[in-house]
Parts: structure tokens; sequence; C-alpha cells
């Protein structure tokens, strides 16, 4: 990437600046992290309330979390930001594009995490993988991928739950987008596209593209930043909700039913789960700290699991974006095999712990 | 009079970027026609793979993301 000065830009700070202050903001960062819990508890002892009664239990909770999950995915979501400015569709594409399958599949999940992704993109991007040769399945290890495994599911998860937590959902997570993605393109479909992309798929083979932007590490450092303000519009409604719904759940539902509900003897719960969380849409901001109070009220981790990735990556709205590219049997086959993966995670993780 | 499309399936990103390319063109006194195109189909054969994509008389300049403001105005000047 060639390194070039804009001459008479306002905001045109040179590298070493913007390096300093990136350094001088994740110090300052850290040093406010450490403070989160003495200055949350001093925040209770300003208030008129008994701290270890459950309204004290309670606000200190909030008061501590909401700041330190702000404060985790700022961080995270800059640095994603930053990583992914090295990455595009375009450049994934030609990575993937006459990839074996198996390797191929591998790559396009990892690919799928890293590269910039919109849902509200996802037919150009189907259509611009397929029609450059990258194999059907491996296509659909990257659209499996890209929503599923993301930075503000795993700073959630992480913040809120426990990071065993979030690494087990990684790994699964890339786990169900490698194997589903191998799976498909081992049953042949391309027959069932829709007619117009398949006619795309044998006649134009290069497109053009637009031409590589060349970006300085200040455009990128800008880049992270601008992914943080778009994030955080987003999200922290959420957040909030998600947070203080928690707490709600915490104080009032009773312990037991949810155990009968949820737990891991009910095998029947990790299907109702799945099917549960197909017509669910909401982000991983909106559907965590849900999932954090139900494991905190005796839920299995494995139907948990199996909840929120139904929730996340089978998605009823993403269905219908897809409906333009794919015949409904495809669409058909791809929840069939998506759920059965996730099926077999949530049943597996309630059989192990 | 240059004739800009912008690509996108209609989302708030893409509504910014029309608007930010005319609000530039407006700016530097160029005179555009700037026309959204929201069907996939169209999308795809323009090879648009991450929206909001913008064409200049028939060149695709940029793909992904709201468009840096600097570059915009080159690529309208250009």
């Amino acid at each position: 990437m060639s390194v070039e000065t804009q001459p008479g830009s306002a905001r045109g700070w040179p590298d070493w600046r913007w390096h300093l202050g990136v350094a001088a903001a994740v110090l300052a960062w850290y040093a406010v992290y450490r403070q989160l819990i003495p200055v949350s508890e001093w925040l209770v002892s300003l208030l008129p309330v008994e701290r270890h009664s459950h309204t004290g239990e309670a606000l200190a909770f909030f008061f501590y979390d909401v700041p330190k999950v702000m404060m985790l995915l700022t961080l995270i979501v800059f640095a994603m930001g930053v990583v992914r400015s090295f990455f595009s569709p375009e450049k994934t594409r030609a990575l993937l594009s006459g990839k074996r399958e198996g390797v191929g599949n591998v790559m396009s999940a990892g690919l799928g995490v890293l590269t910039p992704f919109c849902s509200c993109s996802a037919v150009p991007l189907f259509i611009g993988f397929v029609s450059a040769g990258v194999p059907l399945g491996v296509t659909f290890s990257f659209l499996i991928a890209a929503p599923m495994v993301n930075e503000v599911a795993l700073v959630l998860l992480v913040g809120l739950v426990g990071w065993q937590v979030a690494v087990t959902y990684l790994i699964f997570g890339l786990g169900i987008a490698i194997v589903a993605g191998f799976v498909i393109g081992k049953l042949k479909l391309e027959g069932w596209l829709q007619d117009w992309v398949r006619e795309i798929h044998a006649g134009a083979s290069a497109m053009d593209a637009p031409e590589d932007e060349a970006l300085t590490m200040s455009d990128r450092y800008r880049l992270g930043l601008a992914t943080v303000k778009e994030i955080f519009g987003k999200v922290w409604v959420w957040i909030l909700l998600g947070i203080g719904m928690g707490a709600l759940i915490h104080g009032y539902v009773p312990e037991d039913l949810m155990v009968r509900i949820m737990g891991a003897d009910a095998w029947w719960s990790v299907p109702a789960a799945v099917v549960l969380g197909i017509p669910m849409y909401t982000n991983a901001a909106g559907v965590i700290p849900i999932v954090e109070a139900l494991l905190g009220k005796g839920a299995a981790l494995g139907t948990v699991l199996a909840f929120m990735m139904s929730v996340i990556a089978l998605s009823l709205p993403e269905m219908i974006i897809l409906r333009q590219v794919l015949t409904l049997r495809l669409i058909a086959v791809f929840i069939g095999v998506v759920g059965s993966g996730i099926l077999m995670v949530g049943f597996l993780f309630n059989l192990l712990f | 009079m240059k004739s800009i499309k912008v690509y996108g399936p209609g989302c708030k990103r893409c509504e910014t970027t029309a608007e930010m390319v005319r609000t530039r063109a407006a700016a530097l006194g160029l005179e555009v026609e700037v026309e959204k195109v929201s069907d996939p189909r169209e999308i795809a054969m323009a090879g648009v793979m991450s929206t909001p994509g913008i064409s200049i008389d028939g060149k695709l300049v940029h793909a992904g993301g709201l468009p840096d403001e600097a570059k915009l105005d080159g690529w309208l000047q250009g």
C-alpha cells in the first residue's frame, strides 16, 4: 500500500501524529478502565440506598456494566475498523475465486469475519462472488460467518457472560459456517439459483471493480473512528435496554421455571430454541444481555447458544433479501443445513457441560 | 454534464451518499445528474459488491461505505 500525503487537506494529520494520538488514547482507556469498579462503588455510595440491598446490587451492576461494555466495545470496534480497512469484498473475492472446496470453506469463513460486510449488500456480494467463480458452498461459508461471528457479539459475550463462552461461540460459529458451506457445496445445487443469476454466472466473468483506493494509515484510523460512531449509533439503545432487562430478569424470573423450560434435561428445548430464533430478528447487542440473564437463571449453555446462533444467523429478513437470488428450495436447504449445525452444537454442549 | 449513479438497495448510508454527491457537486459548481440505482440485479451487473457504490460517466470509482469527501471532490472534478 503506497503512502501518500494529502497536501491541502484540513484533516491531513501526518501518520506519526495519529500513531501518537492512538497510543495515548489506548493508555488513557486503560487508566479509565481500571477505575471502573471504584467509580461505580463511589456512585452508588452517593445514592440514598443500602449498598447490600437488592436495589444497591442492581445499581452497582448497572453503573459498572454499562461503562464496561461501552468501553470494551469502543476499543474492539475501533481495532476491527482499522483491521477491516485492509480487507474488501473485492480482495476477498480474488482470494477465494477458484479455490477448492474444503480449504476454500475454511478461508471463506475466516474472511467472512474480517471483510467489511453489511447484510443490505448481501445480494450484490453473492452475485459478485458466484460470477467470479467462487464455488457456491464457499460463498455460503462467507455468508454464514459474516453476520454470525462479529465483534459486537464477541465483546458483549466477553463483557457480560465470560471469555470462555465467547471463545466457544467463536470456534463453533466458524465451525458451522465451514461445515454448512461444505455440505451445501457437496449437494451441487448450482441449478437451484434464480435463472438470472445463472445467466450472469455463465456470461460475465471480468467485471470492472473500482481501482484500489490508496489508504494511508491515518485514513485507516479515521475509518476506525467512523466505524465506532456508526456501530454506537446503532447499538447503544440496545445495550442500555438489554442490560436493564437483564437486571430485571435477574430479579423477577423464578429460577425453577427457567430450569424446567431451558435446562439441559429438557431435550426438546434445543430445537425449540432454534425454531423460536428464526423469526426473531435483532442484532447481537439486543440478544446477548438476554442470553446472560437466561444463563444466570439456570438455562443450559447449549440451549442458550443455539438460541443466540439461530437469532443471529438465521433471520427471516435476510432470507427475504436472499430470495432474490436463491430459489425457495435452496433457501430451505440453507435453513436446514445451518439449523442442523446449530442443533448439533446445542446438544453437544448440553451433553458436555 | 456528468452522469452519476449511486448504487444501493436503499439503506441509510446509500441515501447519505447520494446526498453527499449532490452537495459536493453543488459546492464545486458542477452540473451533474444523479441517479439512484436500487435494483439488486443492476447493482450486481455494474460490478458493485459492497454498497453504496458510485460510478461517474459509466466508470465505477467507489464501492463500500461512505466516500471520503476529499476523494469525492477529486472524482467529481476528474
